[in-house]
């Protein structure tokens, strides 16, 4: 691979990355690009070198091989400039109010504003701004700063601390945006919201790396990259992963006694609804380790949640 | 399947026909056929983070209390836990040893390895050895925690931590079983992981809660409490509460006109538009479980926007 530019025009590119610590690698030899415009969501198990990987594009961390690109070159401290990058643990002060937050964050990033209502946006590029709502507020993370300006961040409520995380992330209208699950433990109405503004980021043309443990949010993703014991084991949209695959479905008066069946036959099944989806075994074998237990069994398409597994509990045994 | 219907809040349930294909274990045998709140109200201070609140567990199935942060899904569980006294209502639990309470917080030990923390919990609760050995062994192979009994707690993963806190409040076989948000940033494996816990402790006769943000695994519960800034918006099986959704659905794959805006989110790449008197332009959609949750949050937020003389819209046809 060398120095070859791998994608012509990627906002962040790594080429035959890896990361070791001591012994143990956790990224092995990685290839990765994002565009303008793109939502490329990042998943995998925790382990599985997703965390180690951010680190790298953020520059936090330099890469033991391979090459990390950050706007075509390395990621500099300029180049970090054009990135909004929020964290998991969000990355804001408690002890600030939302306004004092985001005015800290824009004096770091040198953009010389004090942004205590989060700032109009500018330049066709994805600012903070938030569209009206019902109520005459903002649903965008703006809204939050002004509704909840003179309140400590601490004493906030999560969903509102993230919209405020998203406004300091937002408000110097990076190029790229870096979401380290953007949207653990929040009501689905917020969640939608949030990936609005992560879609309208994108529209704008930032290109946006998003990882995420809710797989069915994988569908906001033009393209997925799965992660497995810090390798690349798939890539490419939910359906061209999800593939043809198909899992068996059981459905049984008493699904404990089902459950018991499929696990004695040592065919591992997860509940779903009242009913059991059964991986790797057809039909005809799952009949046969029912045995007794009455029981319907048919056949379903897989989820991408279920070929995730297929793809990632292999590495991890 | 355990028989008949849940029953909807406020109900009488007659004991016996409740408690299904499995009895109570434990101390529940000849108890109530479920376990629960009556309108329970719990106030911090002037906050008033649960509201009459009236829900039912029952033994055998798994029940799923959902709603966002500050929705008082820990306030409730905390209830049912016995960590917390209401401010009035009724909360009917079994006595305290026979309740399995895993907070949000914690619930291990973080300088005791796996195998103490398990030991230290059978030891509590005057578990036999033999038996406390042998459901060690069992539940942490079922969790993938075999090879993990010697490190200490506070060095493992969040995710089998979990596991590791799930496994505690299960060992004694508790009639109730009350997990706070375990799977909260949980990665997918793992997720499965504790499903299976779970699963297995309601097919053994437990009455299992389990508070979750996620819907998809809310549908895998017998019965639903939906949690909105501490009020009931909707309970009832799965099905049930998606049929209860006012309205209609319709999805679009362009973005809405500014009439629909304050009516729509996005959801899997598509938008959803919700039209409160059903007479929907367009395809309708299926709704599920989370477009019927999205949809109470949404019209909460729009009646409250109302209320507050902040409106910049009047009601649509049917909104209530």
């Amino acid at each position: 691979m060398g120095g070859q530019p791998g994608v012509p025009g990627a906002l962040a590119e790594c080429v035959a990355v890896s990361r070791r610590f001591g012994g143990f690698t956790a990224v092995d030899r990685v290839d990765l690009a994002i565009g303008p415009g793109e939502v490329v969501g990042l998943l995998g198990a925790n382990g599985a070198g997703k965390t180690t990987l951010i680190r790298m594009l953020l520059g936090l961390l330099p890469a033991s091989a391979g090459q990390v690109r950050l706007f075509g070159g390395p990621p500099s401290r300029p180049a970090r400039r054009r990135l909004g990058y929020v964290p998991q643990g969000l990355g804001l002060y408690d002890d600030l109010t939302p306004a004092e937050n985001l005015a800290f964050t824009a004096a770091v990033f040198g953009t010389g504003r004090a942004a205590a209502g989060g700032g109009p946006s500018a330049g066709g590029r994805p600012g903070a701004d938030g569209r009206p709502s019902a109520d005459g507020a903002e649903v965008g993370p703006a809204g939050a700063v002004r509704e909840y300006g003179r309140e400590l961040v601490g004493d906030l409520p999560l969903g509102v601390q993230r919209r405020v995380a998203f406004a300091a992330a937002l408000q110097h209208h990076p190029d790229l945006l870096i979401l380290d699950e953007p949207t653990s433990g929040v009501d689905p109405l917020a969640r939608a919201r949030l990936w609005e503004t992560i879609a309208a980021a994108a529209a704008a043309g930032a290109g946006v790396l998003v990882t995420t443990h809710y797989l069915d949010e994988a569908e906001e993703c033009g393209r997925l990259v799965i992660m497995a014991d810090g390798r690349v084991v798939a890539e490419g949209s939910a359906a061209e992963i999800t593939g043809g695959r198909r899992v068996s479905v059981v459905e049984a008066g008493s699904w404990a006694a089902a459950l018991d069946a499929l696990e004695a036959a040592g065919l591992p099944a997860a509940l779903a609804g009242r009913t059991l989806r059964v991986p790797g075994a057809g039909p005809a074998e799952v009949a046969r380790a029912l045995g007794a237990v009455p029981a319907r069994v048919s056949e379903a398409p897989a989820t991408l949640e279920e070929r995730f597994f297929e793809l990632t509990l292999p590495a991890a045994q | 399947m355990t028989g008949g219907p849940p029953v909807d809040g406020g109900g009488t349930v007659g004991s016996g026909g409740a408690a299904g294909d499995w009895p109570p274990v434990g101390g529940a045998a000849g108890g109530p056929g479920w376990w629960g709140t009556e309108r329970v109200s719990v106030r911090y201070g002037r906050r008033l983070a649960l509201d009459q609140v009236t829900f039912q567990a029952r033994p055998g199935q798994v029940s799923a209390v959902v709603g966002g942060d500050g929705a008082g899904r820990s306030t409730l569980l905390r209830c049912l836990g016995g960590a917390l006294a209401p401010s009035s209502g009724t909360v009917r639990r079994p006595p305290r040893r026979d309740v399995g309470y895993l907070p949000a917080s914690s619930g291990i030990y973080p300088d005791l390895t796996v195998a103490e923390n398990l030991a230290f919990r059978a030891a509590a609760y005057q578990l036999p050895a033999a038996v406390a050995a042998e459901r060690s062994a069992a539940f942490l192979a079922r969790a993938g925690l075999t090879a993990a009994r010697d490190r200490l707690a506070g060095r493992l993963s969040g995710g089998m931590r979990q596991k590791l806190g799930v496994i505690a409040a299960m060992l004694t076989s508790p009639a109730l079983l009350v997990l706070d948000e375990p799977t909260t940033g949980v990665d997918p494996v793992s997720r499965a992981d504790l499903w299976s816990l779970i699963a297995r402790a309601a097919a053994d006769g437990a009455a299992v809660v389990v508070a979750t943000s996620y819907l998809d695994e809310a549908e895998r519960a017998a019965h639903v409490l939906v949690l909105d800034a501490g009020s009931q918006l909707a309970v009832g099986t799965p099905d049930q509460i998606v049929a209860a959704m006012p309205g209609q659905l319709r999805v679009s794959d362009t973005p809405p006109s500014d009439a629909d805006r304050p009516y729509a989110w996005r959801r899997a790449g598509r938008w959803r538009i919700w039209d409160p008197g059903g007479a929907a332009v367009g395809p309708p959609a299926q709704p599920d479980l989370q477009d019927a949750v999205t949809v109470g949050i949404l019209g909460r937020e729009l009646a409250a926007a109302r209320a507050g003389g902040l409106a910049g819209t009047a009601p649509r046809a049917g909104e209530r």
